[in-house]
């Protein structure tokens, strides 16, 4: 799937900054900066990964800057940033 | 028992660190924001991180509502379809001036609601911001059955009207009381709008205690500091729960005895002295003062 350079989110407590960019090569390059990335850094990971798959987004360089953001946030920015790089719309209308 | 909503508090929809708190402070509704509070570039981000919200976070009892931007808006479609979809219990229409605009969100509820097989789930309310608006309160009131409440919006009421708020609150009057008499007279809940100046407590209270007065259902707030005043104002004192369970008891003796008019405490007890009673005794309940085993 064809990818511009987006980004989602904010670096506000509790949010998540998804950047998403094309990649040269295949699978998701996920690189992630968090305070908490000893602890739930592979969980951040996983959420992202699995989101961008289930959208089709199998190639990507992923930048994500973690505030502490739970799994429905990091959902909804990876989401986000991946509508707004693909401009597929997850709506209908 | 009747749903308490006496605070609904406004969260920004483009916020998830107050998102994932709001529910923490007990307000009865909370209201997540799609419309003025998130700017038309995160419109899209904004209606993601709702849907994931409602989809994930345990808000307990707390009513959930979503203010969606209005179908006339490239945005408001999709508000319906992504709230609908994850299960939010009220839709709250912002700037409602026709009924028509009314039955137009039912549709679209309806078409997203026959798609994931929940048909009837989702229930509206609407804002009524403009002069327009408070002309047509009844018929918006009774547009659907859907229809849980009206609420009044008295910023852009105001703006519309020529005028701006006064610590008073009378350019509001005749606006707070058609809204409430459309209400009543459509069985659905009227709410007041925000009070803006968390620094001005002592009005906010008079505020309160007026729309309390006048016969609203609550209030939708900004700042969970609101919630204790209104709380205050909303639940019945002792003394007023003592004389309903007095009227209650006495009336349900007089039926017993299969005698008519009866007294309490020397002063004659009709039919809306009871509907008054039984509405302390619901609220009471409703707010926990009271436990139905105090019944007997």
């Amino acid at each position: 799937m064809e990818l511009k350079m987006a980004t989602a989110g904010t670096m506000e407590s509790g949010d998540i900054m998804i950047q998403l960019a094309p990649s040269d090569h295949p699978g998701l390059d996920i690189h992630l900066q968090s305070s908490v990335a000893f602890q739930f850094g592979d969980q951040i990971r996983e959420v992202i990964r699995e989101t961008l798959m289930g959208l089709g987004i199998t190639k990507a360089e992923v930048y994500a800057t973690d505030k502490g953001a739970l799994d429905c946030t990091i959902r909804a920015r990876t989401t986000a940033a991946a509508v707004r790089a693909t401009g597929n719309d997850v709506w209908s209308e | 028992m009747k749903r308490l909503r006496r605070t609904m508090m406004f969260v920004p929809g483009n916020n998830p660190g107050m998102m994932q708190d709001a529910y923490i402070y007990g307000p009865d509704s909370i209201m997540l924001d799609l419309e003025d509070s998130v700017t038309m570039a995160e419109k899209d981000t904004a209606r993601l991180l709702v849907y994931n919200a409602l989809k994930s976070i345990d808000y307990g009892k707390t009513e959930m509502v979503v203010r969606i931007n209005p179908l006339s808006t490239p945005y408001g479609k999709k508000d319906v379809e992504a709230v609908v979809k994850a299960g939010v219990d009220v839709i709250r229409m912002p700037k409602t001036e026709t009924a028509e605009e009314v039955v137009e969100v039912e549709r679209e509820i309806e078409r997203v609601e026959r798609e994931i097989g929940c048909l009837g789930r989702t229930q509206i309310m609407a804002a009524i911001e403009s002069t327009l608006g408070v002309v047509n309160a009844y018929a918006i009131a009774t547009a659907s059955k859907r229809m849980m409440g009206i609420a009044l919006g008295a910023e852009d009421y105001c703006a519309n009207l020529k005028t701006q708020r006064s610590p008073e609150g009378m350019e509001l009057l005749m606006a707070r009381q058609t809204i409430v008499v459309a209400a009543r007279a459509a069985g659905i809940d009227a709410l007041d709008t925000v009070y803006s100046n968390l620094n001005d407590m002592e009005t906010f209270r008079k505020e309160v205690e007026l729309i309390h007065q006048l016969g609203f259902d609550g209030k939708s707030i900004i700042n969970p500091r609101q919630i204790e005043i209104i709380n205050e104002v909303f639940t019945p004192t002792q003394k007023a729960i003592d004389k309903a369970l007095a009227v209650i008891a006495a009336i349900k003796e007089a039926e017993s005895k299969g005698s008519g008019v009866i007294a309490v405490n020397g002063k004659m007890v009709d039919r809306p002295v009871v509907i008054r009673a039984q509405r302390v005794i619901d609220l009471a309940l409703a707010s926990g003062v009271i436990k139905k085993e105090d019944l007997v």
